[in-house]
Formats: structure tokens, sequence, C-alpha cells
């Protein structure tokens, strides 16, 4: 991907986010969180601690969870990038945001972009056998329970501490598959 | 931020050559660690290069054991099936380690490379000899829960974080650099270094070396590891101790054995001493309790306005026999009757 020099060390990159195409000249410390929220206007990740120990700022960058706080904008030159918000189809909620609703799977909501895109990257390492620290032995395939639901989602902390309804719309999101 | 600039050289050579010839240069990798310092201000380099597309994401089978590319994710690692299956104490450790999102981004190469997570080591408004060198240790007297019972100096008593480091010090890998002379090999257990008078020095790599693959030597032993992580919460947080075992048995003896300790010093722990009571021994309580004061015989507790941290000598006893116990106790996963 071709990038091109500007003044004060920025570069121009070429990224799509939610599907859509975005070309920022992006300054070296620009983390990929400021980027969406500061720089495109896309709000939906949340800076809760910026140090990479909260989950808030969570989303799918090529199709894997990671902490957009502790990725480097420039870095993600070419890159596609899913939030919470980008999950949707049109006005038709993705099957996980439709179960947070369910199962007030939240209370102020600030955490809850981070935990539905965390659980959406969730759910494709699981379907791919992946295995957690609470799977019986790394060498069998896991089990889906509730166990493993809430060791896959340790990074990301709930302050209102909803954390049982939060279970119980991974775990309907997934056996609806 | 101090500012910096951030280079994108297209291959692990380049980016070789522009660190060497930078000393305010670093190598960026998953950014799991360095990111967060350029913002504490721990780190404050004038150049970045970024190599993590530039070393290699694949594991490749390797004279019976295993070549990993230094860019391969911590959890690509954890879920591969050779991995899972012939040396599991890897893939334990690994998962044992942060969270999804952060082993989705933290690599091969730069995993054993993070810094201590010593509270003093991250603040920079206090002293540290680790972070700047001569100005005093902060910990001395201080919060020590998370600090070293073994190997540790006047001038450092931090603890190095790394789960998968302990894995790979018990699995005896070889940690492949390359560096602005050439190529080389270093073993895992020569890789990291006690502190001494020189904290700031983590390992012995110097300027421009970079880590461009770890391999793993064929164990059969370690069909039977584990790895087992005791923290202050069951997910998401550090080791206070933690024990990497491998053991295989013949005639009900204990043949090939290997222990590391994690939570205890400033490096990976190899526990040696631990090794030489279990190897040819017949295993009992009684054996794994003299392996255990055998290998804590120097180790030395610290005061602390928390409480100190000799809760860990004993916590180090329990968790190695209770590991040690598991892995002679069981069957295998491929003998019949489990």
């Amino acid at each position: 991907m071709a990038t091109t020099e500007t003044a004060g060390g920025s570069r121009t990159i070429e990224l799509r986010v939610d599907g859509t195409a975005y070309r920022p000249a992006v300054d070296p410390r620009r983390t990929l969180l400021d980027l969406l929220r500061e720089q495109l206007g896309v709000t939906s990740p949340k800076k809760g601690c910026d140090h990479g120990q909260c989950g808030a700022c969570t989303v799918l960058l090529d199709g894997r969870r990671v902490l957009a706080c502790l990725v480097l904008a420039l870095t993600c030159d070419g890159a596609e990038v899913t939030t919470a918000a980008g999950l949707a189809d049109g006005d038709h909620l993705h099957p996980l945001q439709q179960a947070f609703l369910e199962h007030d799977g939240f209370q102020c909501g600030y955490c809850t972009p981070g935990q539905i895109c965390s659980a959406a990257g969730l759910l494709a390492e699981f379907d791919a056998g992946a295995p957690s620290h609470v799977t019986a032995s790394v060498s069998d395939t896991p089990q889906w329970t509730d166990e493993e639901i809430a060791e896959r989602m340790s990074g990301n902390l709930c302050r209102c501490g909803a954390y049982v309804g939060i279970v119980a719309a991974i775990r309907q999101a997934g056996e609806a598959r | 931020m101090k500012p910096f600039t951030l280079d994108r050289p297209e291959t692990a050579a380049d980016a070789v050559r522009a660190v060497a010839a930078d000393p305010a240069a670093v190598y960026l990798a998953g950014g799991t660690n360095l990111v967060d310092h350029l913002k504490l201000g721990v780190a404050a380099p004038d150049r970045l290069v970024d190599v993590k597309t530039l070393t290699s994401a694949e594991i490749r089978d390797h004279d019976g054991g295993l070549a990993i590319g230094a860019g391969v994710r911590n959890s690509d690692l954890a879920a591969d099936s050779r991995v899972r299956a012939r040396f599991p104490v890897l893939a334990e450790a690994l998962l044992s380690g942060a969270s999804a999102q952060l082993r989705n981004m933290a690599t091969t190469g730069g995993n054993p490379l993070q810094r201590t997570r010593c509270v003093y080591f991250q603040d920079v408004t206090t002293p540290c000899n680790k972070r700047s060198p001569g100005s005093g240790c902060s910990a001395l007297g201080g919060y020590t829960r998370h600090h070293a019972i073994l190997g540790a100096s006047e001038h450092c008593v931090a603890t190095h974080p790394s789960d998968m480091a302990v894995a790979l010090l018990a699995l005896d890998a070889g940690v492949h650099v390359l560096g602005p002379e050439g190529e080389r090999v270093v073993p895992f257990a020569d890789l990291h270094r006690l502190p001494g008078d020189r904290p700031d020095r983590d390992t012995v790599l110097g300027h421009g070396d970079l880590i461009t693959q770890i391999t793993v030597p064929a164990a059969p032993w370690a069909r039977r590891s584990r790895y087992r992580k005791v923290r202050d919460r069951a997910s998401y947080a550090f080791a206070l101790v933690s024990v990497a075992a491998g053991v295989s048995l013949v005639d009900g003896v204990v043949d090939e054995v290997r222990v590391a300790l994690g939570g205890v010093a400033h490096k990976p722990w190899r526990a040696h001493r631990a090794e030489e009571v279990l190897r040819g021994a017949r295993p009992s309580a009684e054996v794994f309790r003299a392996a255990a004061d055998a290998e804590l015989a120097d180790a030395r507790a610290l005061d602390g306005v928390d409480g100190g941290n000799a809760f860990k000598i004993p916590l180090v006893r329990r968790t190695l026999a209770a590991v040690l116990r598991d892995l002679t106790d069981e069957p295998t996963a491929e003998e019949p009757g489990r």
C-alpha cells in the first residue's frame, strides 16, 4: 500500500472502517482508537483505560479482536476495521447485539461496543476449535459452557457488573448459530 | 507522547540496518507493551521500526520439533494442533497469559522481550534502576507482592512477566537472532539476565538484534507436560508463581524431567536443582518436597508495605508438588483408560 509522507512525520494511509474507505493523514503517535474516534468520527469503540487493561476499545482488525488503544494507526495501512456499530446490517441487528438487549447485557453501556466486538471474536475463535485456559485439556475440542465464555471474555471489564447478562447473551448468540 | 518517526521497511535485514544505525531506534512488533510504555513515558525512542510483518508468521516442523516464526501471534501458537499435542506446556502457558485480544496482537518474538510489570518501573515519577540506572530501587521496602525471591540484587528485585518464556525455557528452546553482525542462535536459557548491577539490561541481546524465530527441539517427554499459574484472580493477571514442568517415567522412575518457574526472578527460572533431585527418583510427596527444598535453598523473601512476598516460598513448594503429582499420577492422553 503506497503511503504519502507529509510535514510533521504524518503519512496518509488507506483503511476501511465498517465498510467505508478512508484516506486519513496520520501522525505516528496516533493510536487506532484515536484515529477512529477523533479523526474519523467513528465513536463506537470507547476509550476506557487507554492502557490495554479494560477492553472498551476492542475492535476487529482484519477479522481478529484487538485493543485499538495499543495499535499505532500508521501500522493499519490497508487494514479492514470492524467496530460494534459495523456488525449490524443496516437497521437489522447482529444476533449478539439483539441478545445483549434481550438479556440486559449492560447497564451504562460504555463497555458494550467492546464487549460485543470481543464476543464476535470469541465466536470465531471458538468455531475454529481454539482452546482456552479453562478447556479441560488443550488437546481437546472446547465445549460451549459459561465457564468458557467467561474465561474468553476476561479481557473486557464491566464496571456496572452486568457480567451475568453478558454471559447469557453470548450463550444465546452462540447457540443460535 | 514524545514525537517519533515510524519506519516500515520491507525486509528484516533493512529493519536491522535501520535500528543498528540509530541508537534511539527500537523495534515495534505487536506493540502490547511498547505502545503502553510510549504513553507512560517509560520508553522515549526517536524512531520505531515496524517489524510485525517482516518475520515469518508460520509454524514449521523442524527436526521433530517446531520452528516458530517471530511473527506468529500468541493466539495462533496456542491453537496450533502440534503445539497442543506435543508441547502442551507451551499452549497452556500462552493461554494463561493476558487476554484474548492481547494474545491476538502479541508475537512470538516480542513476548519474551516484554518488560517487568513492577509498578515502580512503570511509574516515571519514582526512582528505578531498571528504567533510570543509578536512581535507586523504589520496590525495596515498598510494594513487593509481585517481586523476586530468587536471583535478585540490591539494585533490582523485579520479576519477568512472561508465561510463554517459562514454557520455552523448560522446552530448551533456541532463539534465532538477526543482528548487525549476522545470524546466531542464543539458547533460551541464556537469553534473559539476572539484574546484578545492570538491571536496565533484561537480556543479552544488543542494540539492533532482532529475534526472527524460536525453535523448540523434539521432546517426547513434553507430551506429558503442564503449566500451572497461580495469580490474584482467575484470569487476566500476571503470575504470583508459576510452574512449567514435564516428566517421563521409565519403570516408575523419573527419566526425563524439566522444571521452570515464573514469577520468582528477574528471568524465567530453570529449576536445575529440583530436576537433579527428581531425575532417577520414584515419584512421591517426599521427593517432590526435597526437589522444592533444593531449588529454594537460596530463596530470600522481601519485606514490604503490603506484607512482602514471603508467601511465595511455600507457594512455589506447593505448586511444584501439585504439578509433579499431576504429571506422575495421571495417564497421558494416548494411554488407554482415560
